[in-house]
Formats: structure tokens, sequence, C-alpha cells
């Protein structure tokens, strides 16, 4: 029972508008109807590439990249609370960035979805919390 | 007319029953016979919650199956209530008029639902959550989006709001309390279960107090005192039970809320007892089963202590006496003197609502309070984690366990009712949440009681599968009835098989195994409620919301279900099958067009190569089933590579028909001695664009030298001297094996037609990602032979039936997408965008596709040929 809204409602953007948002720190990624229903898409925010997923309770986005092998988290299978890696299937969790099973985090940002629209703020990136960093940000092609 | 019979249990509940199996336990010998009021035998009314979601049959739900009776000789009268009951006389009076006469009788009349007189109870549309014609009324509205008002936020409240919620209705639980079921839980916990309920779909309005029901000609909405209204087309009254006493009120029995009983279960005439939610014991009236089957033993012990006290005892004053005069017993001396009494149960009470755990046991302390009425001191302890929706409590009155509320963790709550129904003395009580969260099954004293629902403890159980070497959890089920009834124990059945047997369980494979749902469990629930995507068999039954790895399985099982005419949800399917490209390990796709048998032509080969150029594909390269493979493709490119290519999609990246491996055969070659190369055209191209459990690979050979590898294919087709022979379970993967020989036929259609037979029977019948040849060794060749091959018995013409159907509605080419995308970003990220693919082509997507599945089903060899009786077939060629 993971309430992905709540970590989105921030007090200072509850309320806010698109360009208090941006004000905020937030970037904007691209509409919402963009991304279908417990799916996702990349999305690229202040040169980092995140995933940006649909999820029955609002949006969710964590980085782009699988901490094993860097898959595209995006492309995964979401589930109610978590997406599963389209290439070895470890499982992370959308709320924390855990890793089903294994040490590693991924980093989870904020996501707003204002007017139609979707905003994302960085959170802490993997690489500040000493995590695996190697791939954090990268596109998979470059990965590799 | 008039019957006689030594024991008359008078209602067929669970208790009735109950009393019926105590008894035979102990007599073979005593008549007995059992009267009912409702049409049907009994059954297990716990399960109705149940039926609310997964829309069985009701005739599932019957505790036992009518042999039973005549096995254990208990005579039944099904649908013909006693009307009229003189316990002094020992007659009984049947409303059709037939006279029963008796030795002892026992009252089971349980419970009718508790009406409130408001203004519109009557209407129609106010129902109660009793029996099984209520749950259809209920599934019936639900799936015609009835809003749906169900007064109560007790327990059954809560399951009948869940079943409607499952269903995708709109609902809302009317509850007069300021927290959900107020006497199982304290507010912490209630305050955990209402968004939970809430996530399900159910609304919940406390503090409401329902004035009257809005009209006129049937239930439009409710009315509170606030005046506030709310409208609905169903009102579901759960608000409690009151006993059925009026029979033995008249009999000039003791009644009081129930039917006042003693601890033999003797009520105030000692020749009738009474169990279950009629009876009321030490001025408790239980509304659950565990303690029906507590009360059914010690009923049954007392009629078998009384008949062995003599067969011919009368009863005066209200003593049983000797026919003689002699010897006075009263019935409570004779179970007094060293027989078993019935003391009282604790209640605990499970929720049955998917995702949401939640145990009450005992004295839960709802109050709050510290000290209660009768001056105990309750300490109570409790972990609460808001975040994960944690809750566990423990009540502690005197230093003796007296309560718990699980919620949301429920582990050791066998061992917490084991603890409470022993007084266990507790010093700390963080210290016993502790072990409760770490206890196994394997912990747990003999006495500690699994099955609530059907009063099995955890010695019979161990007892059952040592004396009955049972294997798997379903027999376990099946031989002790533990789990039978809510199924919320048998987790811990499956633990205690596996502690006995040292682990090894012969468990069925789930497709969803965080719900331990297997594929027949879930095809039951796609068929019965008619299941056309993923999400409504989740919102069903919870299956694929867990970790959702099971998506691209339900997703298989939905289609084929629904014979491809399904709603196709692209978020249940794996990301190949929704850019339609292999994933490969940088994130890139790879992309194989058709290539019917291997066979191509100069200017496929050259739009390959211009592809690949153009592209700057990294790799090209030949498939192990003959067909060019171009890899590194950018997702973003998939469409413009496809329009560049201009051939159909070979399907490589999916569990699906892949293609047909063929050799040149009787055109070119000296030896062939069938025309292999087209054979494999014609059949993949009756078979292409089908999704299979798993990869299915095929391959033709022309001749007994096998050049194709037929031998070691899913299906391979192998021509001989005067026939073809047909293989099937073959591999040649992680593990080889050379195919089983399903049948020698005559003609090229014949062994088509057999091909796509079996092909049907392994997508209808396998597991998911079960190859054919762990498919074929664990269903059994004969079996398979008997099913595809038997003309007679009709299964193969419909099998072909099926075929048909399934493939009529399947896409030959998903790659038509490029121009008809699902969504404008199927192909593309949100920081991307796909490469243009020039000017549409109009039209002509749908009338492609429908002339070349037209193509493909007009093929001779799926003409029914063998027509036995029923569905006379229309084959377009026939
Ligand atoms: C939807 C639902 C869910 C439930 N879930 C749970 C649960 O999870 N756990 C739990 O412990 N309990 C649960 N219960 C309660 C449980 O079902 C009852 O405690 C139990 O069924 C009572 O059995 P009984 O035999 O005493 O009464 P009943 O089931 O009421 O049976 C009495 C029978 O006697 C018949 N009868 C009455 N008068 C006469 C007469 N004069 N002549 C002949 N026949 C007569 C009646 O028609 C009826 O068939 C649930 C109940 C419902 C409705
Ligand atoms: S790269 Fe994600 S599981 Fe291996």
């Amino acid at each position: 029972m993971h309430d992905t809204l709540s970590r989105t409602a921030v007090p200072e953007t509850a309320d806010a508008t698109g360009p208090e948002l941006l004000e905020a720190g937030f970037r904007l990624v691209g509409a919402a109807s963009d991304v279908p229903m417990l799916e996702g898409r990349r999305a690229t925010v202040d040169g980092q590439r995140v995933a940006v997923f649909r999820l029955p309770a609002g949006f969710a986005a964590i980085d782009a990249h699988c901490p094993h092998r860097a898959g595209p988290l995006y492309d995964g299978l979401v589930a109610d609370g978590c997406v599963t890696c389209p290439l070895h299937n470890w499982r992370i969790d959308l709320a924390s960035g855990r890793v089903a099973g294994q040490e590693q985090v991924v980093g989870v940002h904020e996501v707003i979805e204002r007017a139609g629209q979707l905003y994302v703020r960085l959170g802490a990136s993997a690489c500040d919390r000493g995590g695996d960093c190697d791939h954090a940000g990268e596109p998979a092609a470059g990965a590799a | 007319m008039t019957t006689s019979t030594d024991i008359l249990v008078i209602g067929g509940g669970i208790a009735g029953q109950a009393v019926c199996e105590a008894l035979r336990e102990r007599d073979p010998e005593l008549t007995v016979t059992m009267v009912c009021e409702e049409p049907r035998l009994p059954f297990d009314r716990v399960s109705l919650s149940h039926l609310l979601v997964d829309g069985k049959d009701p005739e599932a739900l019957q505790l036992r199956p009518e042999t039973w009776y005549a096995d254990q000789r208990v005579a039944t009268i099904v649908g013909d209530p006693i009307a009229e009951l003189d316990p002094d006389a020992g007659t009984a009076r049947l409303a059709s008029g037939a006279e029963v006469r008796f030795g002892r009788a026992v009252l089971c009349t349980g419970s009718e639902p508790l009406m409130p007189p408001l203004p519109g109870i009557d209407l129609p549309g106010v129902i109660p959550f009793r029996g099984p014609e209520d749950c259809q009324t209920i599934r019936r509205e639900a799936a015609r989006g009835t809003e749906v008002a169900v007064i109560g936020g007790g327990l059954l409240g809560l399951e009948a709001a869940y079943g409607v919620a499952s269903q995708g209705a709109s609902v809302t639980v009317v509850h007069l309390m300021d927290r959900l079921m107020e006497r199982q839980l304290d507010d912490p916990a209630a305050e955990l279960l209402e968004p939970a309920l809430r996530e399900l779909g159910v609304t919940v309005l406390l503090e409401r107090q329902t004035r009257l029901i809005l009209g006129p000609d049937r239930a439009r909405g409710l009315r509170f005192a606030d005046g506030e209204q709310l409208a609905c087309g169903l009102v579901v009254v759960a608000i409690g039970i009151r006993s059925r006493t009026d029979l033995a009120r008249s009999a000039g029995l003791a009644c009081e809320r129930g039917i006042v009983v003693d601890d033999t279960m003797t009520t105030s005439h000692p020749r009738v007892l009474a169990v279950g939610e009629c009876a009321q014991h030490r001025g408790m009236v239980y509304g659950i089963v565990a303690p029906i089957h507590e009360q059914a033993q010690v009923a049954a012990e007392t009629l078998v202590v009384l008949d062995a006290a003599g067969p011919d005892m009368v009863v005066e004053h209200g003593e049983l006496l000797r026919d003689d005069g002699d010897a006075a017993t009263s019935a409570t001396a004779v179970a007094t003197a060293g027989r078993t009494l019935y003391e009282g149960s604790i209640l605990s009470a499970k929720l049955k609502v998917m995702g949401v755990d939640l145990v009450s046991i005992g004295d839960a302390d709802t109050s709050g309070a510290p000290v209660t009425a009768d001056g105990g001191h309750a300490t109570s302890a409790a972990v609460h984690d808001r975040e994960s929706g944690i809750y566990r409590k423990l009540v502690v009155r005197d230093g003796t366990l007296v309560g718990a509320i699980l919620m949301g963790d429920t582990r050791g709550h066998e061992l917490l009712l084991d603890g409470v129904k022993n007084a266990r003395e507790v010093a700390d009580p963080l210290e016993l949440l502790a072990e409760a969260s770490q206890a196994s099954p394997a912990d747990l004293p003999d006495s500690a009681q699994i099955c609530n629902c059907n009063g099995v403890c955890k010695g019979e159980i161990v007892r059952a599968i040592v004396d009955n070497d049972l294997g798997s959890t379903q027999e376990v089920v099946s031989t002790t009835r533990a789990g039978a009834g809510c199924g919320s124990c048998k987790p811990t059945v499956t633990e205690l098989l596996r502690v006995v047997r040292g682990g090894q369980v012969e468990e069925a494979t789930y497709l969803c195994p965080c719900r331990k749902q297997t594929r027949e469990d879930l095809a039951a629930v796609a068929r019965e409620q008619g299941c056309e995507s993923v999400s409504e068999l989740s919102a069903a039954c919870g299956a694929g919301r867990d970790c959702g790895a099971c998506k691209p399985g339900l997703a298989y099982l939905i289609s084929e279900v629904n014979s491809n005419q399904h709603r196709e949800e692209r978020h249940a399917r794996f990301i190949n099958d929704r850019v339609h490209g292999n994933i490969q390990k940088d994130g890139t796709f790879s992309v194989v067009p058709r290539m019917r048998g291997g066979v191509t032509t100069p200017a496929e080969l050259r739009r390959i190569a211009d592809v690949a150029e153009k592209f700057e594909v990294p790799c090209v390269k030949v498939t192990g089933g003959q067909r060019i493979d171009l890899l590194g493709i950018k997702k973003e490119d998939l469409p413009a590579v496809w329009e560049a290519l201009d051939m159909p999609s070979g399907y490589a990246y999916a569990k699906s028909v892949r293609t047909v491996k063929t050799c040149v055969g009787q055109e070119f070659c000296r030896f062939g001695l069938g025309e292999s190369m087209k054979a494999g055209i014609e059949l993949e191209e009756l078979i292409e664009g089908l999704y299979t459990p798993h990869k299915v690979k095929l391959a033709v050979s022309g001749c007994p030298r096998n050049c194709a590898e037929s031998l070691i294919k899913d299906i391979g087709i192998v021509a001989i001297e005067g026939g073809w022979e047909c293989y099937v379970g073959g591999g040649g993967a992680g593990t080889i094996k050379k195919g089983e020989l399903l049948a020698k036929v005559e003609t090229k259609d014949d062994v088509l037609r057999l091909a796509v037979i079996f092909l049907q029977y392994y997508r209808e019948n396998g597991e998911y990602l079960e190859r054919t040849m762990p498919f074929v060794e664990r269903v059994g060749l004969e079996t398979i032979q008997a099913a595809v091959l038997d003309e007679e018995s009709g299964e193969p013409a419909a099998l072909l039936e099926r075929f048909r159907i399934a493939k009529a509605a399947c896409d030959p080419d998903p790659w038509k997408e490029r121009r008809a995308p699902l969504h404008p970003k199927q192909f593309a990220e949100l920081d991307s965008e796909a490469a243009p693919i020039g000017p549409p082509e109009g039209g002509e997507v749908e009338a492609e596709r429908a002339a070349a599945t037209a193509t493909a089903l007009r093929h001779p060899a799926l003409a029914v040929t063998h027509v036995s009786g029923r569905s006379a077939e229309e084959s377009p060629d026939a």
C-alpha cells in the first residue's frame, strides 16, 4: 500500500502553477497523456535520464536505468508499486527505489502532473547516496 | 405419513452438518435424519463472500456430495421445514404435514439477518447478505453498474462491499459508528483499514445513521439522520443477525437472545439440544463458525452418552427416566460424569478481502480504556507502522494473553489464538509479538487450530499427512477440510505439509505466485466472470497486482479464454510485445521479418540489404529458424525499418508460433518424398500470429533424412514413403529430446490439420512458459493422442473449430501498428520521437489484415472433415 501521491504532494508545491513549479526546481518533461497506464517512458531532466511511470494512484519517477546491467527500466513491466527490469527481472520499488533482494537502490524523483503536463524534480541521485553510480543518468545504449 | 429416527437434526446449515458428522464419528448405528428448510443440502455459507468475488456456481459450496449422505446413512429432507416440535411426545411435524418421531432432537436453526425497521426496508432492491440468492442479486446489479450502498461496516458488510468493488461497481459502506468493525478493532487498526478499503474502491461513510430508504417503487437511495442523501440502486443490509428461536419458543424451550443451552448443549428440555447460531451458551450467541464445531463435538458426545444410558428413556418433569421408572438421570448429570463439556469459545475473526490482511482475536481491547469493567488491568503492546499499513497489537490482562489484532501482517496468528485459548502467561508482550512474527507452523502445539472455519487443528493435519501419505496441499484440504472454508489458512497448511514431508511438496504451478493462483483457478475466474482483459481479471481476484511479473501469463490466458477477442492491454505485455521486437542487452531491438518456410526472393533480400545500410544496422545474421535478423535497432527506428522492409512481422520476439523450418524436399531434392517447402509455407500461413504458452518452433522435412531437424522441434513433420509423420514435444535447446510420434497420416492436408489440432490443444492446456517438451511429458502422449486423434469423440473437430475462431481474431502482422500506433508514443520516449515513415497508406491496414486472415482460413487442412453429431461445419471449402 504505497501512496505514491503523498510523495508528490509536497506542501510547497501542492497548489503551485506550472511556472511556480519550474521556479521550485521542477522541469517540464512532457505530456501526461504520453505515458499510458501502467507503462513507463524515459525523460531527460537536467541532462539526467529518468523513467516516469503512470500508476493507478498517480505518477512515479526513478532513475532510468537498472543498477544491475543498466537495463531500461522504463521498458519494464509495471505492477501497482514496482517495476520489473526487462533484462533480468530485477524488481524495483517505485516509492523507495529499493531493489528487491539486493543492496542497491535507484534514485527516486518527484513528479507532479499539472494541467496535463508532467514536471519532474530530481531527488538525491544514486551517486549521492553512495550507490553503484556507474550508469546513473546514462542512456542505455551508451552504458552497455 | 410418519417416519422415525433416533436423532432428528433440525436445520441444514454448517451446524446441522457438523452435528451429523460428529455423531457419525462416534456412532455408526444411531439413525439420523436431517431436515433442511432451504431447498439444498448444507453448504458453506462462509464462502459466499468468495462466491461474490469469483462468481462460481453456488453448487461448488455444497459441504458434502449427495453420496456422502447415502454412505453415512444420514436421511435428508430438503426444502421442507419443521413447523411444530413436541419434545415431550418426541414428535415433529413438517410444513408439508408429515410427522417425524424422534428419540432426541438437535436444533440447528441458525439465524436470520437483522433488518432494521426503517421506512422503505421492504422495497425491492433492499436485501441482506446471507444466501446464494443474495450473492446473485448483488453480482447481477454490480455487473450492471448499479451503485450499491451497504449498511453496516462490520466484517460481513465489508466483505459484501469488496465483492461489489471487485466487479468494478461503485459501492459505499454506511456505518453508524465512528470506526469500522468496532467490535473487533481499536482505533489505530480501524484507521489503517479504511484507506486499505478505499484503495480497493470502497467508499466509507462513518457516523451515518440511516433514517429511511428512498423509494417509491424500489430502493433509490438512503437518507441519513442529518438529512444528507446517498443515491444508490441496491441496498445491502449487513448490520447483524438474530437467532431463529421461534420453533424452540413454541415448543416451550427457554429462549433469550438464543435458545438457552447448558454445557452439554442441552436446552431446557433434556430431549432437545441446540448448536450453532441459534444457541445461547453462558449468555453468548456466536456468529462465527469455529464455535459451531466445538459445540457439535460436545452435542454429539452428549447424544451418544444418553443413548448408551439406555435406548428407551423417557422424559418426565424435565428429567430423563428409564421406561421402568428407575434411575433418573438428567442429561447434565450424564455428561458431567467424566464427559466433555462446552465452556465457550474464543472469538476470532479474519477479514476475507483480498489484499487486506486482518485478524482479530479474543478480547482485542477495542475501547482503548486502560481499566476494564471488571477491574482487570489490561496492558497492550503494539507495533505500528503507518506507512506500510502494519499494526500488531497484543492485549494482556493480569499477566495473561487475552486478545490480539493483527493488521497488514498476520504472521503468527495461530500461535496467538492458541495463546489466548490457553491463557498463556505473558511477561513481555513485545517479546511475544516478536516471537509470533517468527513463528513457523512447525513451532505450533498440536492443539493449535489452523482452520477456524472447519475447526481443524495442527495435530489432525499432521496425522492426516502421515497416515495417508498426502503429498499436495489440495489433498490435505480435501482430506482434512482444513482450508476448504474461507481458504485463508491454506498457506499454513502448505507450510505444515512442507515441514512434515521434509520439504517434499508436489505443488501446483502457480501462474500468479504472489496470490497462489493456478492457471486453472484463474481461467475459471476469467470464464465465470467473463473477464475480457487482464485488468478485469486483476480486479476480480488480485492476480498480477503485487509484482506484476505474471502479467504476460495473464495476458496469454485472457487471450486464450476469449479466443483472441479479448481487450488487449499492452501494460500486461512484455516490452517485446509492446513494440514487436526482441529487446537486446543494450536496450535496442532486433527485427526478424516473416520468411515463411525459410524461402525468400531476390526482391526481399534487396530490401533487407537496403534497410541494413540505410539504418546502419550493426549486425545482420541468419537465424536458426532460417530467417534474417537485423540486430541493434533503436526503438524509435522500428516503425521506419518495418516500413522500408515492407514484410510482415516474424513474431521472433514473442511467446508465439515462430517459424516453420524446411528442407528443399521433393521439388528439388533427389531423395525427397514430399513437398516440404510447400507444406512448411502452408503450415506457417495457417498458424502465424498466434500466441502460445511458450514459443513454438516447427519444421517440415521432405524425407526421413530429416534435414530440417523435425525430430527436435515442438512440432515436426516428416514426409515418408506413402504419407507423413507428425512428431510433437521434441527439443534441441537446453535439453535435447526427440519428439514423440503423434501419428502417421496419408496426405499433406491431413498432417497439417493434425499439427494445427495439436497446437490448439497445447494452447489450451499448456502452463504459461511450458514448452511442448515438458508439456507432452506432463500430460502424457496417450492422453494427447486421445484428445487430438479420436474423431469419434468430436474433440478434434471442436479443437479445430476453436483454433479457427482464435486464428480469425489474431493479428497476423502487428508491424502494421507503424501506421496505426496504439498510442502516440508507442515507439518513443518522452524525450524522443519516432522516425517519420512517409505518407500514410490510408485505410488499407485493416483491409489487408482481414484479407490475409481470410486467405489462411480457406485452407483445406482447416476443413472440418469429421463432424460428429453437433456443430455442422460451415467451412468455406466444405
Ligand atoms: C457472507 C457470510 C460470510 C461469513 N463469513 C464468515 C467467516 O469468515 N468466518 C466465520 O467464522 N463465520 C462467517 N460467517 C458466519 C457463518 O456463516 C455462520 O456462523 C454459520 O453459517 C452459521 O451456521 P448455522 O448452521 O448455525 O446457521 P445457518 O447457516 O443459518 O443454518 C441454519 C439452517 O437451518 C434452517 N432452518 C431454520 N429453521 C428451520 C426449521 N424449522 N426446519 C428446518 N430447517 C430450519 C435454515 O434454513 C438454515 O438453512 C459468514 C456468514 C455470511 C452470511
Ligand atoms: S539489467 Fe536490470 S536486471 Fe539485469
